[in-house]
C-alpha cells in the first residue's frame, strides 16, 4: 500500500469533501470555505510538509503523479517516431520530434500507464532493449539534424525479463550512454518520478539534469538494496535514507543540476500547474545551452561526470559535507 | 619451449603453509585438487574444466610478457555517503583488503602482450564482489585517458556484481563517467578489447563492457544485466541452467567469442595483431616512458 495514499485518506479526504460540499452550495458561505481551506493547508502541512526520504519514494510512485503522458500533453506538437528497426516498437519508451515552447525538439520518455490495463501495456515504464535501441537511434537522429534532446524519466528500473536478458539489456543499454556522450545537441533530461538505475540512467547522461521535489534517483531500489545488504527487504525505509536517493542529496552531489519544487502534498496536487513550471524550467535550461557549440557542449558534459567521485581528498571532503 | 615468464611467477610465488591449504575441492565434480596444480592451470579444474574465480594478479601474471606497469593504486576508496548496514562501510573495505590482498575491485596498468603494448585493466570478483563504486569508475576512467594520450589499445577483463550500492547514486554515475571515457578513446581510433569473466553483470554490464570493438566472453562466465535471482523472483519461475552463460550469450549474438581461461592469452594476440600493425608497435613502445626500462 502507497504510504501518501493512506495518509490522504480519513481526516484530509474528509476535509476535501466538506470544502466540495460547500462550494457547491454557492457564494452564501465563501467565508467557511475561507476557514476549511486554511484548515486543510495546515492539514497538508502537518502531513507532507517534512517527507522522509522513504515517504518520498511513495510520493514518486503514487497513482495519480503526473506520468509522462501529461508533461507530453503540454508539448506544442508531437510526431512519434516508432520502433527499433530491428525487432518491435517498446510501448516503455515513447519519443520523436516535437515542439516545446516554439523549440524543436527530440523527445525520450519513459512511460508508466494510468491503470492497470495502460500499464501493462507500457510494462510499468520498464524498458525493454527494444526500447533503448529506438532511444539510441533518435538520439543520433537529433545529432543529425541539430535538434536538442529532451528526455523525461520514469521508471523503476529497465526490464529484468528473460527476453530482455535473450536480447542483451546490458548492451542496449551501454550503447544508448554512448550515443549521450556522443550526442553534439544539448541534452536536458528530466526525472519526474522513479528514477531507477541504470534503467534510468540510459537517456540521462546529459547536460543539465532537472528533478522533481519528490521524484527519486537510486543505484537501487530501497527494497531491493535492504534484501541484498539488510538480508532483509522490510529495512526498506532505512535503506532510502542511506541510499541518498532524494532531489535535495542529489543536488548537493552536483549529480542533479536543478530541482523544481512541487506543490505542498505532491505534484499530483495541482498536476497541469506544475507540469507547466517543469516544462518552463526545461526551456530555460535549453535556452541556456541553446549558444554552447558542439565542441564545448561535448567538452563539458565530460567534465561534468569526469567529477563525480574523483579522487582528489578536497573533493571526498566537500562532498561528506554536503551530505551533512 | 621455455617456461613463460608468468607461469614460472606463479610457480615460485611462495604461500605459507599454514595460510593455503594444500588441496581444494572443485566446486563443480568434486575433485580434490593439489592447490599449485590448479594454480599452474590458471585455476581451471584439471578434471572438469571448471573456471574458479581468479585472482586480478594472477590474471596479470597470465597475460603478460614481462613487466606490470600499475597505474592508479593510489586512488583508494572513501566512504561518501558514510554507509552503514549489518556492519560499517569502511570495516567491509577493510576486510576485503585483507582477504583480497588488493585495494580496490580493478587493477589499472600498462604491459606488453607478446610485445604489443597495451593498456590492461582487470577487475576481480573478490573485492566487493566487483562492485563499481567511484574507485573503479575512477581507476577504468585514468586507464582509458592514460591509454588514449599514448594511443594504445586497452583491455579490459570485467568481473562484476553491477553498481556498489554502498556508494549509492556516486557510483551509478561511475557509468556515465566510464562510458564518456571510453567513448572519447574510441573516437580516436584506439582498440578496445573487453574480455567478460564471470560474473559480469549490472552496471558494469551495462557500461564499459559491453562498448568495446571486441567482446570476448571466458567460457562458462555468467553475464547478463539483471540477477539471475532478481529475474528468477521477478517472474516466479525457475530459470534454465544455460542461462545468462557466456556459450548462451554467443548463441544469441552478444558476444563475439567464448573462449576457455587457457586460449585468452593467445585470442588476445590474434586479435591485436588485427588491430595493430606491429611494425608500428616499436616507436609506440619507445613513447611510452613505462616502457623504455624494457
Amino acid at each position: 500500500m502507497n504510504l501518501i495514499v493512506e495518509r490522504e485518506r480519513g481526516p484530509l479526504q474528509e476535509l476535501e469533501t466538506r470544502i466540495a460540499t460547500l462550494r457547491e452550495r454557492g457564494s452564501g458561505s465563501s467565508g467557511d470555505v475561507a476557514v476549511l481551506e486554511e484548515k486543510y493547508r495546515e492539514l497538508l502541512g502537518d502531513l507532507f510538509g517534512n517527507l522522509t526520504p522513504w515517504e518520498r519514494v511513495h510520493m514518486a510512485r503514487h497513482p495519480k503523479r503526473p506520468i509522462s503522458d501529461d508533461y507530453l500533453a503540454g508539448f506544442d506538437q508531437l510526431d512519434e517516431l516508432h520502433g527499433d528497426r530491428h525487432f518491435r516498437d517498446d510501448r516503455a519508451l515513447v519519443g520523436g520530434f516535437g515542439k516545446l515552447r516554439g523549440r524543436r525538439v527530440v523527445y525520450l520518455a519513459q512511460r508508466k500507464g494510468r491503470d492497470t490495463k495502460e500499464n501493462i501495456r507500457r510494462n510499468f515504464g520498464m524498458v525493454s532493449p527494444e526500447g533503448y535501441r529506438k532511444a539510441r537511434r533518435l538520439m543520433d537522429l537529433a545529432s543529425r539534424f541539430g535538434l536538442p534532446i529532451v528526455t523525461l524519466v520514469d521508471t523503476s528500473g529497465a526490464d529484468p525479463g528473460i527476453a530482455s536478458e535473450e536480447h542483451a539489456q546490458s548492451e542496449a543499454i551501454a550503447m544508448c550512454l554512448v550515443a549521450l556522450s556522443k550526442a553534439t545537441v544539448p541534452v536536458v533530461a528530466t526525472i519526474i518520478g522513479e528514477g531507477g538505475s541504470g534503467g534510468a540512467l540510459a537517456i540521462a547522461l546529459a547536460d543539465s539534469v532537472i528533478m522533481a521535489e519528490n521524484a527519486v534517483y537510486s543505484v537501487a531500489s530501497p527494497e531491493g538494496c535492504a534484501a541484498i545488504l539488510w538480508g532483509d527487504a522490510a529495512r526498506a525505509p532505512e535503506a532510502a535514507e542511506r541510499l541518498k536517493l532524494t532531489s535535495n542529496d542529489l543536488l548537493g552531489f552536483g549529480i542533479v543540476d536543478r530541482v523544481v519544487v512541487e506543490p505542498l502534498g505532491g505534484a499530483h496536487r495541482d498536476p497541469a500547474g506544475f507540469v507547466d513550471v517543469v516544462l518552463g524550467a526545461i526551456d530555460q535550461e535549453l535556452t541556456a545551452l541553446a549558444d554552447t557549440a558542439p565542441a564545448a557542449l561535448r567538452e563539458s558534459r565530460y567534465a561534468k561526470f569526469r567529477r563525480i567521485g574523483a579522487w582528489e581528498r578536497a573533493h571526498m571532503t566537500r562532498m561528506a559535507t554536503a551530505l551533512t | 619451449m621455455p617456461m613463460p615468464d608468468w607461469l614460472r611467477r606463479l610457480r615460485e610465488k611462495d604461500v605459507p603453509a599454514e595460510d593455503a591449504a594444500l588441496w581444494v575441492k572443485c566446486p563443480s565434480c568434486g575433485e580434490m585438487l593439489y592447490r599449485k596444480d590448479l594454480e599452474a592451470n590458471l585455476s581451471v579444474c584439471t578434471k572438469c574444466n571448471h573456471h574458479f574465480r581468479m585472482h586480478a594478479y594472477d590474471r596479470i601474471n597470465s597475460l603478460v610478457d614481462g613487466d606490470f606497469v600499475e597505474i592508479g593504486d593510489e586512488i583508494t576508496p572513501g566512504d561518501p555517503l558514510e554507509w552503514t548496514d549489518k556492519r560499517p562501510y569502511v570495516q567491509k573495505l577493510e576486510s576485503d583488503r585483507q582477504k583480497s590482498n588488493l585495494s580496490e575491485a580493478v587493477v589499472t596498468g600498462f604491459a606488453t602482450l607478446d610485445g604489443f603494448p597495451v593498456a590492461l585493466g582487470v577487475m576481480d570478483f573478490n573485492f566487493r564482489g566487483g562492485t563499481m563504486g567511484t574507485v573503479v569508475g575512477e581507476r577504468v576512467t585514468h586507464l582509458l585517458e592514460e591509454a588514449r594520450r599514448r594511443k594504445l589499445p586497452c583491455i579490459v577483463f570485467t568481473a562484476s556484481g553491477g553498481a556498489r550500492m554502498e556508494e549509492g547514486m556516486l557510483a551509478l554515475m561511475q557509468m556515465a563517467k566510464t562510458t564518456q571515457a571510453v567513448e572519447r578513446f574510441m573516437s580516436d581510433g584506439n582498440p578496445y578489447i573487453t574480455v567478460l569473466t564471470d560474473p559480469t553483470t549490472g552496471g558494469v554490464s551495462a557500461s564499459f563492457a559491453f562498448q568495446s570493438d571486441v567482446i570476448i566472453a571466458e567460457a562458462r562466465a555468467s553475464i547478463g544485466f539483471a540477477g539471475r535471482r532478481v529475474i528468477e523472483q521477478t517472474l516466479r519461475q525457475k530459470l534454465p541452467d544455460n542461462f545468462q552463460t557466456a556459450e548462451f550469450l554467443l548463441e544469441k549474438g552478444a558476444v563475439d567469442m567464448v573462449v576457455p581461461r587457457v586460449e585468452i592469452r593467445n585470442t588476445l594476440v590474434r586479435v591485436l595483431d588485427y588491430a595493430v600493425d606491429r611494425k608500428r608497435v616499436a616507436p609506440a613502445l619507445k613513447a611510452v616512458p613505462e616502457f623504455a626500462l624494457q
